[in-house]
């Protein structure tokens, strides 16, 4: 077996850890791979362009960037953060676990392109959020935890997804398992992967919700130290 | 009955026009990126029926812009376009339009959520508003084209604004739009060269196949290792699964079918978190959030997976030889 396509692999990996840019190294890497493995140069553009038309299905979010563009320069950002600020007793952690259950609920009935970092972490959930973590510890954030919050708000979109998604029959992945053993010729009940997906997806509610807790615990903790007397 | 493909040519033609402003402003490299983009975006279709007609040659050519689009991308950027309107602006803005601005921000998740959900109704006979095989991504589109509608007629912006905005944060993006598209195709061209049965055959023959836990453990990290090599934990599941989790789980000691395929592929879903090869999830967002680094998504997030996968793991163990 050759397995000098691996090399495609090292070039990955070399690629960023010395932070090339990453489209680049990506197409280096396919370009290595492809050569590695006795590929004719002609072959591998082919390949390379028809693969690439084939993805794109991964480019659609594009086309939220018009409508996420034009009503953040009417102040969709700057409403999302008023909004937060005049409900009483909320906080960070209410916010970011209350969202984590939808999108979980959500991407457990099918509804995974309902939300996501462009159509609703930027415009809504990341400003909310900066704006519950100031409002309850009555701090303006500083530039590292204003950076901390927002990627945790992002971080709370992909636990949200991935761990909902597996949960319900008629999507991807389930569907995926099921094809893949009957081809081998062991036949699967689909609500069965299902069901023994659903203690995974109880678990990442658990834990990410606690590491929710864990950051808003810390950024209370900055505030009182910042405000105590010295 | 509406396409995928007419999403495309949607997305074709902002391309196009982005790649336009930039040309008026004299911006070359970052114009070229988008024109080619664009290409795809509009010809695709016609490029790859072509191909599998036996022509070859456009898709080649396509093959040059993926090259291009590679070197164009490493190219020091530009600064990306001033914010437009200042602060105070949008302040005053916001106090004018108040609670209508969430409306049109949540008509993409409320019309996409009714057309998704409605798309069984939606057909005469056997003509379907939707191609029913994307019908969810074909929602979307259309839900961004009523938020626009929505948008523009809340905030009273021409309707050339809307456009000149999108571009603005598209370039704000640049690259990083690119990447999840680019990945995609590494991963096929990954799958076509075989890197995936080398993987698998390697692993295979370093792990004592006769230790249960081991051969958990090798299924398990061999899912998360994969996932975070390929960025796709989609693509790591029938490669490492047909590897490690059917011949030496399944086959050699017994182990439930059902619970292996569910927790293999959400032990692979903690490698997705992990990696900057999933750059839909973990890079795009730090671009879009205008994280200091591009790895803070990543930061963010590794604690929950790492946590998660050792409980995956543990569950395996436990439940998949009852």
């Amino acid at each position: 077996m050759n397995h000098w396509p691996l090399i495609g692999v090292a070039v990955v990996v070399l690629g960023f850890v010395l932070r090339l840019n990453p489209v680049l190294v990506v197409v280096t890497a396919g370009l290595s791979s492809g050569i590695a493995a006795g590929k004719s140069f002609a072959d591998l553009l082919t390949l390379l362009g028809t693969a690439f038309i084939s993805n794109r299905g991964l480019f659609l979010f594009v086309l939220t960037l018009p409508v996420i563009g034009l009503l953040e320069r009417y102040g969709l950002r700057e409403q999302a953060r008023r909004f937060i600020e005049r409900i009483r007793g909320l906080n960070l952690a209410m916010l970011l676990i209350s969202y984590l259950g939808i999108r979980q609920v959500l991407s457990m009935l099918g509804l995974l392109h309902v939300a996501g970092h462009a159509q609703t972490v930027r415009p809504l959930v990341a400003p909310m959020s900066e704006a519950a973590a100031s409002k309850m510890r009555d701090q303006e954030l500083s530039a590292d935890e204003r950076n901390q919050v927002r990627a945790m708000a992002s971080a709370t979109d992909n636990v949200g997804l991935f761990f909902g998604e597996d949960v319900f029959i008629a999507f991807g992945a389930v569907l995926l398992i099921h094809g893949f053993f009957r081809e081998d010729g062991i036949e699967l009940d689909p609500t069965r992967i299902a069901l023994w997906a659903l203690p995974t997806a109880i678990l990442a509610f658990i834990i990410h919700s606690i590491r929710i807790l864990l950051l808003q615990a810390r950024l209370k903790a900055a505030a009182e130290k910042s405000n105590a007397p010295s | 009955m509406l396409r995928l493909e007419h999403v495309f040519i949607a997305i074709g033609i902002f391309l196009a026009f982005s790649a336009w402003l930039n040309l008026r402003e004299r911006r070359y490299p970052m114009s070229l990126f988008w024109a080619i983009l664009a290409c795809a975006f509009l010809f695709g279709r016609r490029i790859n029926e072509l191909a599998a007609a036996g022509e070859q040659l456009p898709a080649q050519l396509m093959g040059v812009g993926v090259i291009a689009l590679g070197v164009l991308a490493s190219l020091r950027r530009t600064a990306a376009p001033a914010e437009s309107g200042t602060a105070a602006e949008r302040e005053a803005s916001a106090s004018q339009l108040g609670g209508s601005l969430f409306t049109a921000a949540l008509m993409i998740p409320l019309a996409t959520l009714v057309l998704v959900l409605g798309e069984r109704w939606m057909h005469w006979g056997s003509l379907h508003a939707f191609d029913p095989r994307d019908h969810k991504l074909i929602a979307l589109g259309l839900a961004c084209a009523i938020a626009l509608a929505v948008a523009s007629w809340i905030t009273r912006a021409r309707p050339q604004q809307s456009v000149v905005e999108g571009r603005r944060l598209l370039d704000t993006l640049s690259w990083a739009v690119l990447l999840p598209m680019v990945l995609a195709t590494l991963g096929t061209v990954f799958t076509v060269t075989g890197v995936g049965d080398s993987i698998s055959v390697l692993m295979g023959s370093v792990i004592p196949v006769d230790n249960r836990l081991a051969c958990v453990l090798a299924y398990g990290l061999g899912m998360v290792l994969f996932t975070v090599v390929m960025g796709n934990a989609f693509a790591a599941f029938p490669v490492i699964t047909a590897g490690i989790g059917l011949p030496f789980l399944v086959l050699e000691h017994g182990a439930n079918p059902a619970i292996v395929g569910a927790l293999g592929m959400l032990t692979g879903y903690c490698g997705t978190l992990l990696t900057p090869m999933a750059a839909n999830f973990n890079i795009v967002p730090a671009v879009l959030l205008e994280l200091r680094d591009q790895h803070d998504v990543i930061r963010a997030q590794w604690p929950t997976a790492l946590i998660l996968m050792a409980c995956n793991l543990a569950l395996m163990y436990w439940l998949v030889f009852r």
